[in-house]
């Protein structure tokens, strides 16, 4: 009996190493396993030939999705390369000793070219790469913020806003070069759309009392929004124009900070349940709002649905401020590290947030899966950055 | 000990919205506030990369967004911040429901309103730096709601009065303890005349 299974381990184990052989993106099954979020190892790199930026902008674009840089002796991937000029780079497998890259990069900054060299790389082990990315960001500086947008890792930031007002929560069009966000501008809180292409830019949503916390829904047709015109502050969708309002709650209670599941159906916000904070849940063309459970936790806002559609990440409120994530239909949540307003990147598993820390705020990175966090410092025009928002 | 502080707190907040159930008008009952003209702008320049907006605005009304138009635009209202400045109604820990020793304010607004006919106010909303940033918009926002529907229930016209919420955003108290974040949980009176009263 006990040989028997031994027996069959070992058929499992060969079968497991001649089936890795074959495709580099099935040896990475050995790094996925079943464990909830913050709970799992990071792929341990070496890297040898890089030096100065290039070895820096590549050690940080890696750690924020999930790997950590070790000896050749206890790396699963090696990278070797050099960066006299342009990016080469190769990455080969210790296993197997394939060859997963190897490419020579030309054009742009060595930054730029370090960015493509770690996306090729993560997509080469089947995942989705991240590090040309943009976010849209809230910088404040005096009693002004303005809306800015940088690269991932908070290079060549910029102010994109200059109403000399408040500029608060930017939410990208999905797929497009352009924003959504409330400017107090015109002496109230209106929203706003804003093509960073032309530059052109209207009020989208200037109905009376405030127009808060705009979000895009993933297909590009809808925005939800709280609006507070007919006398208390409920959620509201619209058409894309700006056309078709229409208000799905209509409670004696609140509601806050409204984002979309990724097949554009529902939108989950911060709401109360017999005065207990909760996320819901509603259909986007109006219906009955639905409890999202987030066992474990108290008074949950900022949601943010991953485009794979599997978590929800949100706040806790009410004590330290700390990162949560739960499985999108509810169930018990985890509780990450310390920050507020989270938002999801293009691969599902990093996270963007804000951190309060000595009287300013700065913007965090987040791998869920290892729970490696990494605080954005390298910023220009603001001294305080809050309110981030991955473009996706 | 700061957790008992805060447990203490977050009682005391709890047993103040219980409270105020009770009396909490449902949002049927709550009177709509009149809109603005849309705008559009496009930048002066664009040889930045991303265009920035340093535009001066255009009216436009082909934007095919239906507003209730509101007959006042205040924007170009002169303000004035000191003549209510003694009336700045305090709010409870995460609460937007007036307190009864805070009902006289809403009294002297009001009455000064009646006698100024023609007159219109502004509410702002503010809360204390606990709780997120667009959490504590739509709270500010509430709180601004409140003493507008408070105003109106003392017979100010729904159309002078509007509202606008900061949220956490321009506290008076740059502290970050109790003294503080009870200055700073706030409801603010603007007067606003109209611009052709002002002229000498």
């Amino acid at each position: 009996m006990k040989k028997f299974t031994l027996f069959k381990h070992a058929i499992f184990v060969i079968g497991l190493l001649a089936f890795g052989a074959s495709a580099y993106s099935q040896i990475e099954i050995t790094n996925i396993q079943p464990v909830g979020p913050g709970l799992a190892k990071p792929i341990y790199l070496s890297m040898t030939g890089l030096t100065g930026e290039a070895a820096q902008v590549l050690q940080f674009d890696l750690y924020v999705q999930g790997f950590a840089f070790t000896n050749a002796e206890g790396a699963q991937f090696l990278i070797s390369g050099s960066n006299n000029g342009n990016l080469q780079a190769r990455v080969t497998d210790k296993y197997n000793k394939g060859t997963l890259v190897a490419k020579a990069y030309s054009g742009g900054s060595i930054r730029r070219q370090v960015h493509a060299f770690a996306d090729d790389f993560v997509q080469a082990i089947g995942r989705k790469g991240i590090a040309q990315t943009k976010i849209a960001f809230r910088g404040d500086a005096g009693a002004e913020s303005e809306i800015y947008i940088a690269d991932f890792d908070g290079a060549n930031a910029q102010a994109v806003t200059r109403d000399h007002s408040l500029v608060v929560a930017p939410c990208w069009v999905p797929g497009h070069l352009a924003l959504f966000y409330t400017s107090y501008k015109l002496n109230h809180p209106d929203i706003f759309y804003h093509n960073l292409s032309t530059g052109e830019r209207k009020t989208f949503a200037r109905y009376g009392g405030s127009n808060l916390s705009p979000a895009v829904s993933p297909d590009g047709s809808k925005v939800a929004m709280i609006l507070s015109k007919d006398g208390w502050t409920d959620l509201y969708v619209c058409n894309i124009d700006g056309s078709g309002l229409l208000r799905l709650t209509k409670s004696p209670q609140d509601e806050s900070s409204p984002c979309w599941s990724p097949d554009s159906k529902w939108i989950c916000y911060a709401a109360k349940d017999h005065e207990r904070r909760t996320l819901s849940k509603i259909p986007a063309t109006g219906g009955t709002a639905r409890v999202i459970r987030t066992g474990g936790t108290g008074s949950p806002t900022e949601p943010d649905w991953s485009p794979d559609g599997k978590w929800i990440a949100f706040t806790t409120l009410y004590r330290d401020f700390q990162i949560c994530v739960v499985p999108a239909d509810g169930g018990e949540a985890t509780v990450l590290v310390e920050g507020e307003d989270p938002s999801w990147a293009p691969n599902s598993r990093t996270l963007i947030c804000t951190r309060r820390t000595a009287g300013r705020t700065v913007l965090s990175l987040l791998d869920v899966p290892t729970k490696q966090v990494k605080d954005i410092s390298r910023f220009s025009g603001s001294s305080s950055q809050s309110q981030p928002s991955w473009a996706r | 000990m700061k957790l008992t502080k805060f447990t203490n707190l977050l009682v005391l907040g709890l047993v103040l919205t219980v409270a105020a159930v009770g009396c909490r008008k449902r949002p049927e009952d709550l009177s709509r506030i009149p809109g603005y003209k849309p705008m559009t702008e496009v930048a002066e320049s664009t040889n930045s990369e991303y265009g920035l907006t340093n535009a001066s605005g255009t009216e436009s009304t082909n934007l095919g967004v239906a507003y209730a138009q509101s007959t006042n635009d205040f924007r170009t209202w002169p303000e004035n911040r000191e003549v209510f400045a003694a009336y700045t109604v305090h709010f409870a820990f995460d609460s937007s429901t007036v307190r009864k020793g805070e009902e006289s304010k809403l009294a002297s607004v009001a009455d000064y309103m009646k006698k100024h006919a023609g007159d219109a106010v502004r509410v702002e909303g503010y809360c204390d730096e606990r709780g997120t940033a667009e959490y504590n918009r739509a709270l500010g926002e509430r709180r601004a709601l409140a003493l507008r529907e408070g105003l109106i229930h003392l017979g100010i016209s729904q159309n002078m009065v509007e509202t606008i919420s900061y949220g956490f955003d321009r506290p008076l108290e740059p502290g970050h303890n109790e003294a503080a974040w009870s200055k700073n949980r706030r409801g603010e009176f603007i007067l606003l005349t109209p611009p052709a009263k002002v002229a000498p």
